[in-house]
């Protein structure tokens, strides 16, 4: 349910022109790193092919982490939807089952046929689990 | 400092969006409108309340309460023309849904401007009040955002625990409506009878417990031996959520006009109260339903057998009040 909202909106997309130029350049600068490698193979060119290297790694680097912080920074802006569980229970003989939830359950709510007594069975809880991210509390008092 | 404002503001901004998005998909979803519902969410999205005028406050209580009215009269009938097709639970969750939105949207507004206003006058002073107060904006916006889309759902939000716990004690005994919006079940608890109130769900509802209480006291002619009344609470920092603590009072938020007719009533009747409040934060307060704050509702049930076991006897007559947001809660 939750997985299907993450449609791209304005704000998430990223400019194509943005991508191209990122590309561009990590096109660019992989030609660079080919280039100094087969100018390395002379020994007449090696001092030119340290500087298309080192090229080629500042065009390589610089594309990469722009690609990363682009990819960051829609990430940073995605509202996190944790999983929501449903729990349906047998009154009579206490069979339990656990599903994601979906649209129109609630609380108390009488739903299928129990599949052991074929009575009727009720939602008897809804509720999100979260992970606490290193919970390691700075001030332990 | 103005590029942290401008970063979070663009934050704000895609929140906002999304809320509307959220909005108008739910509403073409459920509502199955006959026109395009987008220019009437977004004047929606634009719609103000005006507190009454507090220079004379006697009687304002009463205007405060005539003024909420209204809007909550208007705001159902915008829904109902919003989404024609819509049942009374999922007009309630739909009209929870926009208000949520509307929040996002004034947030979203009232930090615009004063980053426009730092900008245009050039104040450094006008910026840092708002880079000081962004983190509780902030958290506040996402909190909103995750309501918006268990309103969507008719998920049951964390607010709702105080009458997950009425709906526990009253499943499989017979309800009544009371005024307004809200039920009550008379139900045999340790050899008492409890009157167990909370909003009708399981749509987005907190109806008006105030009312709700006054009406059971007063059909039982203020012969009633406690009221304990049970709610979610705001945590500090470095409490667990879903901690239950207990204290006397009328437990119950808003904009106060309930609470005010408790206090009156009660006090007329000279009928003692407790509360129960379950700890939660903001966010947990309008977003799903945590698991410890599920939890959290058995446990309050046994401090709720408690206070009745040594605050009442036998035979006497109490009343239990399950206050919040009912969605995805039935009875």
């Amino acid at each position: 349910m939750s997985r299907s909202e993450n449609k791209s909106s304005a704000a998430t997309r990223v400019s194509s022109f943005v991508l191209l130029i990122i590309f561009v350049t990590l096109a660019l600068a992989l030609a660079a790193l080919v280039l100094a490698i087969s100018l390395y193979s002379n020994p007449e060119t090696q001092g030119i092919a340290v500087y298309w290297l080192l090229l080629g790694f500042i065009g390589l680097a610089l594309s990469t982490y722009v690609l990363f912080q682009t990819r960051q920074r829609i990430l940073r802006l995605r509202i996190e939807t944790p999983p929501i569980t449903t729990t349906i229970e047998c009154r009579k003989c206490g069979f339990k089952s656990v599903r994601e939830f979906q649209r129109g359950d609630y609380v108390f709510k009488e739903v299928e046929p129990c599949q052991k007594c074929n009575e009727k069975m009720i939602i008897t809880a809804i509720y999100r689990e979260v992970r606490e991210k290193g919970k390691t509390p700075s001030f332990p008092y | 400092m103005l590029r942290e404002v401008e970063g979070s503001l663009y934050k704000l901004k895609y929140i906002r969006d999304e809320g509307r998005r959220i909005a108008i998909e739910t509403i073409k979803e459920i509502g199955k409108p006959q026109t395009d519902p987008t220019a009437r969410v977004d004047r929606f999205l634009e719609y103000f309340t005006i507190s009454p005028q507090s220079l004379d406050p006697a009687g304002i209580v009463w205007k405060l309460e005539h003024i909420l009215d209204v809007r909550d009269a208007r705001f159902k009938d915008e829904v109902r023309l919003l989404a024609p097709a819509a049942d009374e639970t999922q007009a309630n969750n739909l009209e929870n849904t926009l208000e949520a939105a509307m929040a996002l949207n004034y947030i979203y507004k009232v930090i615009r401007h004063y980053y426009l206003l730092g900008k245009k006058t050039l104040s450094l002073y006008i910026i840092m009040q708002i880079q000081m107060i962004l983190p509780l904006v902030m958290r506040e916006a996402e909190a909103y955002a995750s309501a918006l889309k268990a309103f969507a759902y008719g998920q049951p939000i964390g607010d709702g625990v105080g009458a997950l716990v009425a709906a526990k004690l009253m499943h499989g005994h017979p309800v009544r409506k009371v005024p307004k919006d809200c039920v009550v079940a008379e139900v045999p608890f340790e050899g008492r009878t409890a009157y167990v109130i909370k909003a009708e769900g399981p749509g987005g509802n907190v109806g008006k417990p105030g009312d709700a209480i006054k009406t059971i006291i007063e059909e039982n002619e203020g012969k009633i031996a406690n009221i304990i009344m049970i709610d979610a609470a705001l945590k500090l920092e470095g409490e667990e959520v879903g901690e239950v603590a207990e204290g006397v009072g009328a437990a119950i938020g808003g904009p106060g006009v309930d609470q005010f007719k408790i206090e009156e009533t009660i006090l007329k009747y000279r009928i003692p109260i407790n509360a129960v409040i379950i700890k939660e934060d903001i966010g947990d307060a309008v977003s799903p339903m945590r698991k410890e704050i599920f939890e959290a509702a058995d446990k309050a049930i046994e401090r709720i057998r408690q206070v009745i076991l040594e605050r009442t006897k036998e035979g006497d007559k109490v009343i239990i009040a399950g206050v919040g947001n009912t969605i995805g809660i039935g009875q």
